[in-house]
């Protein structure tokens, strides 16, 4: 041990007693006279974003309704997008020389949409057991998991959610079977050799916790700590305790310099929670249940982004809005589990009207196929209840809403110039059944086309098996 | 919840079936396949449908009722459902479903299971289901056990028809169940119907009672009325070569009434399937290569199917949403008629889909699943097209018999249409 080390613990009130020659050796040498190493910050990206845009013409949408991704509607509008990048969006726009002009009659253009909560490529299909990738099921506390590792970049999912759902940027989360269950990554949703090819550049990452069920299920099953809801929170707490003295000692050596504290990559993450750098995305199905997570975030000095399934969200409404936490959830899902229960179909509703963020979320390689659907199906709940919401404005639920969420609202989720221009044109109102994505675009290139079989994403494993590139 | 109880005991009881209703102005969707018709009537009376479409006569004496502008049609039939046999599928101690641990398999009868209180019941009859084909799920054997045909109405006679078909598995699931593989599975399949045509030629001689019985008494009971053709054997398989398979059986057994289930590559062999006459009820949105068997999958699968002649139903199976989301399923399949390379459905085919198609492969199109003279009066009144996503019932009848538009889900969302508490705490606001 040098001095230095020595010093610094003696100091911290740590709780190693320390060999005497320790303190001998200290006290022969003052730390004054040593001079401290500067610091030396771990990576915070070290698997960084390889993303580039394919190649896009400028395009021209005209003559189209236009739900703006942030509550604007324009009907019989244009949308200019190029480089990428949008340009422009209004009543009447002018072609550049050489755009791709489409006449857009019966048709909506809206931003793709962003979906929250997905597992694709963690729990890819085929759903077989050597793909089950998405819960490091063996200890309650599992923060030092990246769900980027366990991403598959072939899983047929990304290109079905692409072509039959239009989404183009999604969050890949950890499972729910642990407290913490690790570090989500946002991807854009273009096929690539790599998971670093699809990663979102600059998107924050995120630390999928759970609360209820499930982790009690798994870890009292195993018949150990946490097995009732009281010990979740237990364990919850006593890491956030851990993560605060590892933040303070980071966050010391990272001003003063000296010897680094020991790593520990589960700590990192949660350090990153508290000092605002990653957002908490939170498996949460019962009311009472986001107010005592609430109350632990405040305890501990961090803020809960978003509770996703959040079936019960509605009856606390205004406590999420007083928070500033967001509910992701599905549209009619319920009675599937306990904690399910009360689920109803007015829960968007519910929580919009209140003035609370929400957004729909599908946690499902099927339901993310039809995100469109389920916001029309909470619609319809809306309406039929008396709780008016215009289609524009719901369209907020499927992007600027999530992208909020995932700290990329600046970047996409609406269809203002110089976002990325991610875009859907549907074949008529998305909130039709009857309606289907007709082109799909991400940063301007055009990676779907209904009437062009070579815009049709095949993935590898696809390739050559049964039914290889057939509509899907 | 239970007031609405109350007051239905007391409807059953009067001759509120008896009623002639005439529901006339709106649009008819009979749900045989046909397109919708506006400016229909419907004529219900006696528990039964008088007559539907255009140009119907309203009897002297009936009830009239004006659907102008809105949609009058057969209530959706949930084929494969677990509905009335579970409170919530993840709560073991709710759920009646399965038998793991069973020394009994084609016996069971599921429809001692059904609990016409579960509040799903209720809940997704105010999604527009009226019926359900009540499906155990196989847990401890290939052989599931014998499903029922049960009504979602607000009283406690809900089993329309126990025992009326018997559930096997023969797939991937079939393979696990049977050991560890397909092979195992039909060694499974044939043993036990050999041993049920051993029973029938000696019953006395039958073992079946004992620790080692691989089939009981009352399990090769069931398996004759199989083998006999008095009930169909619905077969759950996906893959191409497994349909090819069962398709086969019917060489040994030729008088199984055979209806496959899931089906996700059916297409493939969808002229094979016509030929031998039998029907399928799919997974209707089923478009992933969810596991091995499922590699050609693909949202086409339910109109090649049709296109060939083989007459589809769409399963409710899986559907975290409730049997309700069969008619968004049905919606979906018309949406994929306009994707170039696709084959979707015309909306009278969809509509059928999740009406008549399944009460017709059961061999109970006679009784249920749509609205031709004759048939049990399921019907719904919507405030737009049954299969849009905008759309919900406004008044339902079935049995002929008007049903209440409450549910528990419906007493949840006014008590929290405005979450903050008023004068006194939520437990004391109800209707």
């Amino acid at each position: 041990m040098n001095s230095d080390r020595a010093r610094r613990v003696l100091l911290s009130a740590a709780l190693i007693a320390l060999p005497l020659s320790a303190c001998a050796t200290t006290a022969d040498k003052p730390a004054t006279a040593t001079k401290k190493a500067p610091p030396v910050r771990y990576a915070h990206d070290p698997y960084p974003s390889t993303y580039r845009p394919y190649p896009g013409a400028p395009t021209l949408v005209r003559n189209v309704t236009i739900f703006d991704g942030e509550g604007g509607r324009i009907d019989g509008g244009a949308v200019l997008f190029a480089d990428g990048k949008v340009v422009a969006v209004g009543q009447t726009l002018d072609a550049p020389a050489g755009a791709t002009v489409i006449d857009g009659q019966g048709k909506f253009v809206t931003p793709g949409i962003v979906d929250i909560h997905s597992h694709l490529g963690d729990y890819p299909t085929p759903s077989v057991q050597a793909h089950s990738d998405g819960n490091e099921a063996t200890g309650p506390i599992t923060a030092d998991v990246w769900a980027e590792h366990s991403v598959w970049p072939q899983d047929p999912g990304f290109g079905r959610a692409l072509a039959n759902g239009g989404v183009t940027t999604l969050q890949i989360l950890p499972g729910s079977a642990n407290l913490m269950g690790g570090r989500s990554v946002v991807l854009k949703n273009v096929y690539a050799r790599t998971m670093q090819a699809m990663k979102f550049p600059g998107a924050p990452y995120g630390l999928k916790m759970a609360c209820g069920e499930n982790p009690k299920r798994v870890y009292g099953s195993k018949n150990r700590e946490p097995s009732t809801r009281m010990g979740n929170v237990a364990v919850d707490r006593q890491t956030w305790a851990k993560a605060a003295t590892y933040k303070r000692k980071w966050d010391k050596y990272e001003a003063e310099g000296g010897d680094p504290p020991e790593r520990d990559i589960g700590m990192d993450t949660l350090r990153g929670v508290l000092s605002g750098e990653i957002m908490v995305q939170n498996h949460c199905y019962r009311a009472d249940e986001m107010a005592i997570v609430l109350d632990m975030a405040k305890e501990f000095g961090y803020k809960v982004t978003a509770f996703h399934h959040a079936v019960e969200a509605y009856k606390i409404a205004d406590l999420l809005k007083a928070s500033g936490t967001c509910a992701a959830v599905w549209a009619d899902w319920y009675g599937f589990k306990m904690e399910s229960y009360d689920g109803i179909g007015e829960n968007l509703a519910i929580l919009d009207h209140a003035g609370a963020c929400a957004m729909i979320h599908s946690d499902d390689e099927n339901g993310i196929q039809r995100l469109n659907q389920e916001v029309a199906k909470a619609l319809s709940s809306a309406r039929h209840s008396g709780i008016q919401i215009s289609d524009a404005a719901a369209w907020k639920w499927l992007s600027i809403g999530p992208a909020k969420a995932l700290g990329i609202d600046a970047q996409t989720g609406s269809l203002k110039p110089g976002k990325m221009a991610d875009v859907v044109l549907w074949n008529g109102n998305p909130f039709s059944v009857y309606t289907r994505p007709e082109k799909v675009w991400v940063d301007g290139a055009m990676l779907y086309d209904a009437t062009d079989p070579k815009r049709r994403p095949v993935s590898d494993f696809e390739l050559g098996q049964p039914g290889s590139g057939d509509v899907k | 919840m239970k007031r609405a109880f109350l007051l239905l005991a007391t409807m059953l009881a009067s001759p509120a079936a008896a009623q002639t209703v005439a529901i006339t102005g709106g649009t008819v969707a009979i749900g045989d396949g046909s397109a919708p018709v506006e400016g229909g009537t419907v004529v219900i009376a006696n528990g039964r449908v008088l007559a539907a479409g255009r140009g119907v006569a309203v009897p002297a004496g009936a009830q009239v009722i004006d659907a102008t502008g809105k949609w009058v049609s057969a209530g959706v039939v949930s084929a494969l459902s677990d509905i009335s046999l579970v409170d919530a599928d993840g709560v073991q101690e709710s759920n009646d479903a399965g038998a793991r641990n069973s020394p009994f398999k084609a016996a069971i009868d599921v429809s001692l299971g059904v609990n016409p209180a579960a509040v799903k019941v209720a809940n997704e009859r105010l999604g527009g289901v009226t019926r359900a084909i009540v499906t155990p799920s196989a847990e401890g054997s290939i052989f599931a056990g014998q499903g029922a045909v049960i009504d979602l109405g607000a009283d406690p006679d809900a089993v329309t028809r126990p025992r009326a078909f018997q559930f096997v598995e023969l797939g991937e699931s079939g393979g696990k169940l049977a050991g560890g593989s397909r092979p195992a599975a039909y060694a499974l399949l044939r043993d036990a119907f050999a041993q049920a045509q051993d029973f029938r030629r000696n019953p006395a001689a039958f073992d079946g009672r004992s620790r080692d019985a691989l089939v009981t008494r009352s399990d090769a009971d069931a398996l004759l009325r199989v083998l006999d053709g008095q009930v169909p054997l619905l077969v759950h398989v996906e893959r191409a070569a497994d349909i090819r398979n069962v398709l086969a059986l019917t060489r040994d057994y030729p008088k199984l009434k055979l209806v496959l289930v899931g089906v996700t590559e059916g297409w493939l062999v969808a002229r094979d399937i016509a030929a031998a006459k039998v029907p399928v009820i799919a997974a209707a949105l089923a478009d992933l290569p969810a596991n091995f068997e499922n590699l050609a999958a693909t949202e086409s699968n339910v109109g090649r199917l049709r296109a060939a002649g083989v007459p589809v139903g769409l399963a409710s199976t899986g559907a975290s949403g409730g049997d309700h989301v069969l008619r968004q399923f049905a919606g979906n399949l018309v949406a994929i008629a306009r994707v170039p390379g696709a084959t979707g459905l015309d909306w009278g085919q969809a509509f059928a889909s999740i009406t008549s198609a399944p009460a017709e492969a059961i061999g109970m199109g006679g009784e249920i699943g749509s609205l031709r003279a004759g048939r049990r009066a399921d019907v719904v009144i919507w405030d737009g097209d049954p299969l849009e996503l905008s759309s919900v019932p406004v008044a339902t009848w079935i049995d002929g018999v008007s049903q209440p538009m409450r549910s528990r889900q419906s007493e949840l969302r006014d008590r929290y249409l405005t979450p903050v508490e008023g004068a006194l705490p939520k437990a004391y606001e109800r209707r």
